[in-house]
């Protein structure tokens, strides 16, 4: 399989959140700073690529009527182990993240590429859907907590970085990010749920006008091609 | 111990309703709220569930995984809690309440992957609510989500008809009248009982 379109797959045209719209849930509730956002994007893509493993290793065993089941017991076992690692090294982040770290369990986005392409896919394939997914899902929750922190607070990566003695990175979630205006002059409501629901709908409807322009660029030119070609003929 | 009922149930249904201020059960909230039938019985459908998982979970929780010292499993015991549970729920409506069962349709198996329903029982132990409480919780939880869906089916039927650019086709537009809704739902927010 092309690793490369695997790769542009699942960051452009089949990203999990913005094309397939599942596991919104998460999305939404934890974007509200850098810190939540990395966090959580690393632990689905850490999760996504264990669970496509086993899945796909085992993909000729299980059998077809109690899939799902075993799909989710070892999902569940995964985010128990993401959980109890992230409460003893990060516990920052683990307390900030709260209830959607054991809430991956029933995220789509695992079971559903589970369900629709390690069972029918080899170890190494599934191996890079994974991090090609779970990239693709990092990558909208970066762009939501970048968006939502600056427009809400004025702020860019709450949690994660510092400035007060000379830049730094913080993995305790203390930081208290680069102040790029006043956050009295930022509109709180961003941060508020309202502002999840509508910075996922604005960057969905995006995403929608941004494949269909290039979808009709490529009709366009297939047609400019075929034009072309046909003129061809008619002078020869 | 009333007081703290009412403070439960006003909680779950309004001031932390489960969709508009926690984010759970978004996927079933967008995905069946074409019609405000369909949204009524999954509404219906999750309040029961809710209701159910929370009393059997408490109950293994407290009695079987912490004696156990097992409760950091308590994810994964909760899953497959609630998987069975729905699971026997439809093998029981089927048989008994063949109404019921016809009108939660296709909703009743896809309550296992609502992530109100894990969530209402993980915040049960996160809260540490007693057996009455967790239950008052996960029933007026029920009822909040399907306040929050009811409500939104009915604010979507009317956006079928209105004139928003193409690429806003489907989800987009949907959560784009969400947050409005969420706003509406907003005006609870930090509201003190008592």
């Amino acid at each position: 399989m092309n690793r490369k379109q695997q790769f542009r797959e699942g960051l452009i045209t089949n990203n999990p959140v913005l094309v397939q719209q599942i596991g919104m849930c998460a999305t939404m509730a934890i974007t509200t700073t850098l810190f939540n956002g990395i966090g959580m994007g690393l632990s689905v893509l850490i999760i996504l690529t264990c669970c496509n493993v086993v899945v796909a290793a085992l993909r000729k065993i299980i059998p077809e009527e109690i899939r799902l089941a075993i799909f989710v017991v070892v999902i569940a076992g995964f985010v128990t182990i993401v959980d109890l690692l992230l409460q003893a090294f990060i516990p920052a982040l683990s307390e900030s993240l709260g209830v959607f770290i054991p809430l991956i369990v029933v995220n789509c986005i695992i079971i559903g590429r589970a369900e629709a392409f390690c069972q029918k896919n080899t170890v190494k394939d599934s191996f890079f859907d994974g991090i090609f997914q779970g990239l693709g899902y990092t990558c909208v929750l970066i762009i939501m907590c970048v968006f939502r922190e600056l427009v809400g607070s004025g702020r860019f990566g709450g949690g994660l970085i510092d400035i007060t003695n000379g830049f730094r990175f913080t993995l305790d979630g203390t930081g208290g990010g680069i102040q790029i205006f006043p956050a009295d002059y930022g509109m709180g409501i961003m941060n508020l749920p309202f502002g999840g629901f509508l910075t996922l709908g604005l960057l969905i409807g995006l995403m929608q006008y941004a494949l269909k322009k290039g979808e009709k660029k490529k009709k366009l030119e297939e047609r400019a091609a075929k034009e072309a070609a046909a003129m061809k003929e008619v002078e020869e | 111990m009333f007081a703290k009922i009412v403070e439960i149930s006003l909680g779950a249904i309004l001031i932390n309703n489960f969709i508009f201020s926690q984010f759970l059960g978004c996927c079933p909230f967008l995905g069946c709220s074409n019609k405000v039938d369909t949204a009524t019985g999954m509404g219906l459908a999750v309040v029961f569930v809710m209701g159910l998982a929370s009393a059997i979970c408490w109950v293994i929780y407290t009695y079987i995984l912490v004696p156990l010292n097992l409760a950091f499993l308590n994810t994964l015991a909760f899953i497959l809690v609630i998987a069975a549970l729905v699971q026997f729920v439809e093998m029981f409506l089927k048989k008994s309440v063949p109404s019921l069962y016809s009108a939660l349709g296709i909703y009743l198996p896809l309550i296992t992957t609502n992530c109100a329903v894990l969530g209402v029982v993980l915040l049960n132990v996160q809260n540490k609510y007693n057996f009455i409480e967790s239950v008052v919780y996960g029933i007026t939880g029920g009822i909040g989500f399907m306040l929050a869906i009811v409500l939104f089916a009915s604010v979507r039927e009317r956006t079928e008809f209105s004139d928003y650019p193409e690429c806003f086709n489907g989800f987009a537009i949907c959560l784009v009248s969400a947050a409005l809704v969420a706003l509406a739902f907003m005006g609870f927010s930090g509201m003190k009982i008592m």
